[in-house]
């Protein structure tokens, strides 16, 4: 009896794995849904609940139900071989491009777009497709530090009207920052950010505390509280959960927020926020492929073509007047006339090794030449240079930033992420 | 009936253990409450979504194995977790509490990673993979050595123990991917040779994962035998009985403990390997999935049955690849579908109160009918 059971247990196990493999045999993928519609498939690295993920989520139906194709999304899909499966899964069950929405899955979905020639493969925040070889395989990103300049306008007229109302002298006009990585994408945010800041607040100063993720509600809490402590002011960040924002409403500082209002959760403290609308790049996609168009290697929306955008003023905390020069300077920066890497609006003192390597500095420490490590290589080699009359091309030769320098008047607290 | 009841001092009814029962009586039971589980998470289903649960059930079938790709994804992602659970079985039969499977997997992991990318280019491939099989059992099996020495030695907590050395892990990999990120500073690593594929488990006859299978099927049949017919296998089961009945007869459990989890870190050690080099070709501190803490359910469930163990891990990876789809096809938060696979999981735990005790109803009724 004993071993009847045991042999009746192997039995069903095989039993049970040969069904399996009976069931998945005969279907093959269909490329067309019934209805004939178009399908767009979208990874997403988390869900709705990270602020950066519902940005993506929103704009992707936004976007399909406009253009009437289908949408079809997966959620948590980590950055390893998970994200290729579900690529290239989406591109089985008929999709005709496939778009994954974080940077960690860049490499992953160039694997998918090897296998599939005839789908096309567009990636957020990716640097490699310019480079690549790969006609299917698509890079996209927007000149952010553009939104990121606004919003410091907002924050540096936030911290003037602090100054002015006595509760802190102008010496003191300290914006702490959470950022994720030291890596370009975040030191090109917080350094337009805060240029944007000192445009309107001269004696601003910034300091910036790393968490070493993209995506940790705690950490990003604890490094906002860190920053409030070491008495900054008001405080922004470049990270994906609520963690800053919902630490500044309850110690009651200032907050600039990214990828969209949280004012829901923080009605007292939350000023505006910049972030990337992704539908009019979801919509050129869609249309490239319905219009039978080759979808551009690397795409990087501005300003103008409406992918950067600033939230609606939250007039209870921001300073009086901040919406008038918001709109006063989206116009300088739409027709040209405000620059927001001008290099005679910043210093570069501290050139060594391995912080601003390469940087040339005129005598009163201007920027003059400084090459950027454009195309992706794991030796990080300088390729490319991008100081051009008097300003820093950020975004020109790559639409994923590569602004990577340590500006004077930024502290970083830890440098090792 | 009340006034009854006061008479015989006779409860409702009262619980007692069962002799063992016939197989197909707790297979009916075990049927039994699954069919009861899906009942109920029908309900669950009708009442927060509105969606048909059949439908539901249907989407759950087809994420896990609705076309080829997705039914070699499910067993490729059977045998990752059925590593890991094989590897934290012995170590619980002996009651040695190992939480610390998934630091173990990453510490594997990252010993793979690193000759990768270290000596990728410069050994040949007869001597990078045995190098790779060698170091990363090697990193797991310390991994896994350190909390069991400090255990036998010394008689500290191995579950905090081993719990803190996952973050420790974890920590590693962190560092680790800062070092080598590209692009500069971005904290990832990417694909690791992509060119040229040094250290990249071959696909056999066009299957990526086949060979990542295969391993793991030969450690479920060794594991099976450990188990059972080992020397080993029997005195790590005395010693988690009684230690000290296994004292008495002469085992000496202070070795039993550290040669098993020596034993347990070494198979975290090789899926590890068969993550990094076999799947991921990368890593990140997400490499390990939540496997390690995974793994302890698929091992309880299963009752320490290395053959068990293929149905419980088939059943959790069959669940969570249906989750996914779920969620794509119905757009319901990914929460929803962990609601019904916890609903189901209970059910499945609450069968074994069935099979292992029974009801005793109040006789007095069925007297008076006969």
């Amino acid at each position: 009896m004993k071993n009847f059971k045991k042999i009746l247990a192997v039995v069903m196990a095989i039993a049970l794995i040969a069904t399996v493999f009976a069931a998945c045999g005969e279907k093959e993928p269909n490329a067309e849904t019934p209805e004939g519609k178009m399908k767009v498939g979208f990874i997403f690295l988390h869900d709705e609940n990270s602020t950066y993920d519902k940005n993506f989520i929103d704009a992707a139906v936004a976007a399909c139900e406009e253009l009437g194709v289908e949408y079809v999304g997966k959620t948590n899909i980590p950055e390893n071989a998970d994200c290729y499966e579900a690529a290239a899964d989406l591109a089985d069950s008929g999709c005709s491009i496939v778009f994954a929405d974080s940077f960690g899955h860049e490499q992953f979905v160039m694997q998918a777009a090897e296998e599939f020639p005839n789908v096309q493969f567009c990636h957020a925040t990716g640097t490699m497709a310019h480079t690549a070889g790969l006609a299917n395989f698509h890079n996209a990103f927007a000149s952010i530090y553009e939104g990121r300049y606004l919003a410091g306008v907002a924050a540096g007229m936030k911290l003037n009207e602090m100054i002015e109302a006595g509760e802190f002298t102008a010496d003191e006009a300290k914006i702490g920052y959470v950022g994720a990585f030291t890596y370009a994408e975040v030191i090109s945010g917080y350094t337009s950010f805060f240029l944007g800041a000192r445009s309107v607040c001269p004696t601003a100063t910034m300091e910036v505390q790393f968490t070493g993720s993209w995506y940790d509600e705690t950490g990003e809490k604890e490094a906002a509280t860190t920053l409030i402590n070491r008495g900054c002011k008001l405080i922004s960040q470049h990270a994906d959960s609520m963690g800053a924002p919902t630490a500044c409403e309850s110690a009651g500082v200032p907050n600039v927020s990214y990828n969209g209002s949280t004012v829901a959760t923080c009605p007292n403290t939350f000023i505006i926020s910049s972030k990337i609308d992704w539908t009019p790049y979801f919509k050129y996609m869609i249309n490239c492929v319905k219009e039978g168009k080759a979808i551009d290697a690397d795409w990087t929306g501005t300003i103008a073509t409406g992918s950067v955008v600033v939230t609606e003023v939250n007039e209870q905390a921001a300073a009086e007047g901040t919406q008038a020069k918001l709109d006063e300077v989206k116009k300088g920066l739409e027709d040209g006339t405000i620059k927001v890497f001008d290099t005679s609006t910043f210093t570069v003192s501290n050139i060594t090794d391995t912080i601003n390597t390469g940087a040339v500095v005129d005598a009163d420490k201007h920027l003059t030449s400084y090459k950027a490590d454009v195309n992706t290589d794991a030796a990080y080699e300088k390729d490319t240079e991008v100081v051009e009359n008097g300003q820093f091309m950020e975004s020109k030769y790559r639409s994923a930033p590569y602004f990577d320098l340590r500006i004077d008047g930024i502290t970083t607290l830890n440098e090792k992420f | 009936m009340a006034s009854k009841i006061v008479k015989n001092h006779t409860p409702l009814f009262h619980i007692a253990k069962r002799d063992e029962l016939p197989f197909y009586k707790s297979l009916l039971i075990r049927i039994g409450s699954i069919v009861a589980a899906l009942i109920v998470c029908a309900i669950v289903i009708i009442a927060f979504t509105g969606e048909n649960p059949l439908s539901i059930y249907a989407t759950i079938v087809e994420g896990a194995v609705g076309t080829k790709r997705r039914t070699w994804g499910l067993f490729q992602n059977v045998a990752m977790l059925l590593c890991v659970s094989l590897a934290v079985t012995p170590a619980f039969k002996m009651k040695f509490w190992n939480i610390g499977a998934e630091g173990q997997v990453l510490m594997g992991g990252l010993a793979t990673i690193y000759v990768m990318m270290f000596y990728g280019e410069t050994l040949q491939p007869a001597v990078l993979y045995p190098v790779m099989v060698i170091a990363s059992i090697l990193a797991g099996a310390i991994w896994g050595l350190i909390p069991a020495v400090f255990k036998a030695l010394w008689n500290t907590n191995e579950t905090l123990f081993t719990l803190m050395m996952n973050y420790i892990a974890i920590q590693l990999i962190s560092y680790y991917t800062y070092v080598n990120a590209v692009p500069k500073g971005s904290g990832q690593i990417g694909i690791i040779n992509s060119d040229t594929k040094a250290g990249w488990f071959p696909s056999l006859g066009g299957y990526d994962y086949l060979l990542n299978i295969i391993i793991v099927a030969a450690l479920t049949v060794f594991m099976f035998v450990y188990l059972k017919y080992s020397k080993h296998g029997y005195e790590l089961s005395v010693v988690g009985e009684s230690e000290n009945t296994a004292r008495y007869i002469g085992i000496n459990v202070k070795k039993v403990i550290i040669r098993t989890m020596l034993l347990s870190g070494a198979m975290c050690g090789i899926a590890g390997l068969l993550l990094v080099a076999g799947t991921d070709h990368s890593i990140t501190r997400e490499t390990a999935g939540g496997r390690g803490f995974t793994a302890i359910m698929v091992s309880w469930l299963a009752k320490f049955n290395p053959i068990y163990m293929i149905l419980t891990s088939l059943l959790l990876v069959f669940l969570e690849k249906g989750a996914i789809q779920i969620s794509t096809k119905f757009q319901l938060n990914p929460s929803f579908s962990e609601i019904l696979t916890g609903i189901i999981i209970f059910f499945i735990i609450g069968s074994e109160f069935f099979i292992n005790y029974r009801i005793m109803f109040r006789h007095s009724a069925k007297k008076e009918v006969k």
